[in-house]
């Protein structure tokens, strides 16, 4: 299980003190517009590896005008023990993460907790650039394996010094072989569970009744067919180290790798689908996700939906709660009406958020 | 307020020391000028004797007191097997366990294009050199298990070919983990199930 029981955020964003108890029931945030709500689950989102769902700054993240830095402290029951999780950022340094009161790398949240989200620019996934379907499925992936993280550290470092012999036009070739080796070992970890990952969230859809339509998830590269193995992938860096000269970049691996989507009762593309179905698909990536993580390791993720109840009808919305509260998940959701939760009755925990003089404030009905 | 006394810029000096901070800088400074005659002249004299003589070892980029270090002067240890390291931190930690007879190559850093760090800068030619005249049999690979480290590694094979035998150490340290950290035990280990790279 997943469950934040407590939650401290101190000179983060819009808010200055807040201490919070909670219990294992799903969150549901409401307020009106700007009042702080999306500030609170950016903070739960902060509980993984990684810039948080805004992918904003630590600076940014700063409370103005005051910009002393902040701090977000959680209490997490996890399957196995409760964790305290610490983020800080010293006058807006990148964050320092602490589990309980030992410093750590982010990359070791991600063998602690599991976050995933939807938030309101997501409903373009399907229709814009390659890059946010990729950092999509990334957190799937992170969320089944958390080694992920690491793999993809050491990809991007590798790939950054090669770029950087590109654009010098560099032209030691063992040099290249050198970042090249380190690159397709990582990458082929980066491959390998991508796919395990892409195969599970299926075959999570496909066994379950449900009322979210099955998204059918296809990884796809920009050119030729996904490598197979590590000397595949080898092969293809010395292959395009050419090409890559001239443009000064690499062109070919996993941080090329699309991930396609279809609504698969009716064929159809995911980016031709209208906005609700768009939204529905993803919905439904969401809960295999976290049936199959239950299924596989008993740990369930926490899930932030941000304005979840835009483009989804009631038929749909209530189908979620439902399915929230079937697989006792801790999802936070965040609405402007009360109402838009009435479905819940009490099998949700309300927090009401005003804006005073900008400072947002919770309250707990 | 007084202005700052030559004792105070002496404690802020230490304080800079790698393993001492503002704390132990004082502690340590007080501890000297009260054994004034035991430590604290002793500790002056040979760091200015220290100062007028340390020089990196122009064959292997050890840190002695003349221009070739006592490893690359010393015959028996031209026993035909090399092994590379980062830093002079890495020699010494394996020379503490006394297992290794060979001698050494410290490249002083990593590959890194980003910070202009290349294989000359790493005296990588000069390792070619001293292969073939001191008649190296076997390079032994004890760099750092970062992407780095493994790149640099990678690149020193490809450099070395077919005509020596290369190994790496043996590790079951954490990812990063530096010789320095490691103890005795662990390296003389990691050293004897050597395996080839
Ligand atoms: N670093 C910051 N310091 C102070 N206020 C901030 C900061 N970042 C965002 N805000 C304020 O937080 C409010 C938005 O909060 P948000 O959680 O996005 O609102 P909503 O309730 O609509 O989700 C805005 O009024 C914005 O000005
Ligand atoms: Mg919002
Ligand atoms: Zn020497």
């Amino acid at each position: 299980m997943s469950f934040v029981t407590s939650l401290n955020l101190s000179h983060f964003r819009s808010y200055k003190h807040v201490h919070l108890k909670l219990d294992k029931r799903p969150v549901a945030i409401f307020g009106a517009n700007g009042s702080g709500k999306t500030n609170i689950i950016e903070a739960i989102s902060l509980f993984s590896p990684g810039r948080g769902m805004r992918r904003a700054s630590a600076e940014a993240m700063m409370r103005r005008p005051e910009s002393l830095g902040w701090k977000i402290t959680g209490e997490l029951e996890t399957t196995d023990r409760t964790l305290e999780i610490e983020s800080v950022s010293e006058n807006g340094t990148s964050r320092q993460v602490k589990i309980d009161g030992k410093p750590t790398s982010q990359v070791e949240l991600a063998k602690h907790t599991r976050v995933l989200w939807l938030i309101p620019s997501m409903d373009r996934l399907w229709t814009e650039g390659a890059e946010s379907r990729r950092r999509f499925l990334d957190r799937i992936v992170l969320s089944f394996f958390p080694k992920h993280a690491e793999h993809s550290l050491s990809y991007e470092k590798a790939m950054r010094e090669r770029n950087r012999l590109l654009k010098e036009q560099v032209l030691d070739a063992h040099w290249y072989a050198a970042l090249e080796n380190q690159m397709a070992k990582s990458g082929t970890a980066i491959d390998r569970a991508r796919i395990k990952a892409v195969d599970r969230i299926s075959q999570a859809q496909a066994n379950a009744s449900t009322q979210f339509p099955i998204a059918k998830l296809e990884l796809r590269q920009r050119e030729g067919t996904l490598p197979e193995t590590e000397a595949d992938l080898l092969t293809a860096f010395a292959e395009s180290r050419f090409r890559d000269l001239a443009v000064g970049r690499t062109m070919v691996g996993p941080h090329k790798t699309d991930m396609y989507g279809a609504y698969a009762a009716k064929g159809v593309p995911a980016s031709d689908c209208s906005t609700g179905e768009q939204k529905a698909l993803l919905v439904s990536i969401i809960l295999a996700n976290a049936r199959a993580l239950a299924q596989d390791q008993g740990a369930k993720p926490l899930i932030l939906l941000d304005e979840i109840s835009a483009h989804l009808d009631t038929d749909r919305r209530g189908a979620l709660y439902k399915e929230i509260c079937d697989l006792n998940l801790q999802a936070w959701m965040t609405g402007t009406e009360p109402e838009l939760f009435s479905e819940f009755g009490n099998k949700a925990q309300f927090l009401y958020v005003t804006d005073q003089d900008g400072t947002s404030i919770i309250s707990q009905p | 307020m007084s202005s700052i006394t030559v004792i105070d810029a002496l404690i802020d000096q230490m304080a800079k020391l790698p393993g001492l901070g503002p704390r132990s800088a004082r502690r340590a400074v007080l501890h000297l000028v009260r054994k004034r005659s035991l430590q604290l002249i002793p500790l002056a004299n040979k760091m200015q004797q220290v100062a007028a003589s340390a020089r990196e070892c122009l064959n292997c980029g050890n840190i002695g007191t003349s221009d070739i270090c006592g490893i690359c002067e010393n015959e028996s240890r031209a026993n035909g097997e090399m092994c590379v390291v980062e830093d002079v931190a890495d020699l010494w930690a394996m020379e503490r366990t006394a297992v290794f007879k060979g001698r050494y190559h410290v490249l002083g850093g990593t590959l890194s294009a980003l910070d202009a760090i290349g294989p000359s800068d790493l005296g990588i030619p000069k390792l070619m050199d001293r292969i073939t005249t001191e008649n190296i049999s076997e390079v032994i690979l004890a760099l750092n298990v970062t992407v780095d480290g493994q790149t640099t590694a990678h690149y020193i094979s490809e450099e070395v070919g077919k005509r020596v035998k290369i190994t790496s150490l043996a590790r079951g340290v954490p990812i990063g983990g530096e010789l320095d950290y490691l103890d005795d035990g662990t390296i003389s280990a990691a050293l004897k199930a050597r395996k080839s790279f």
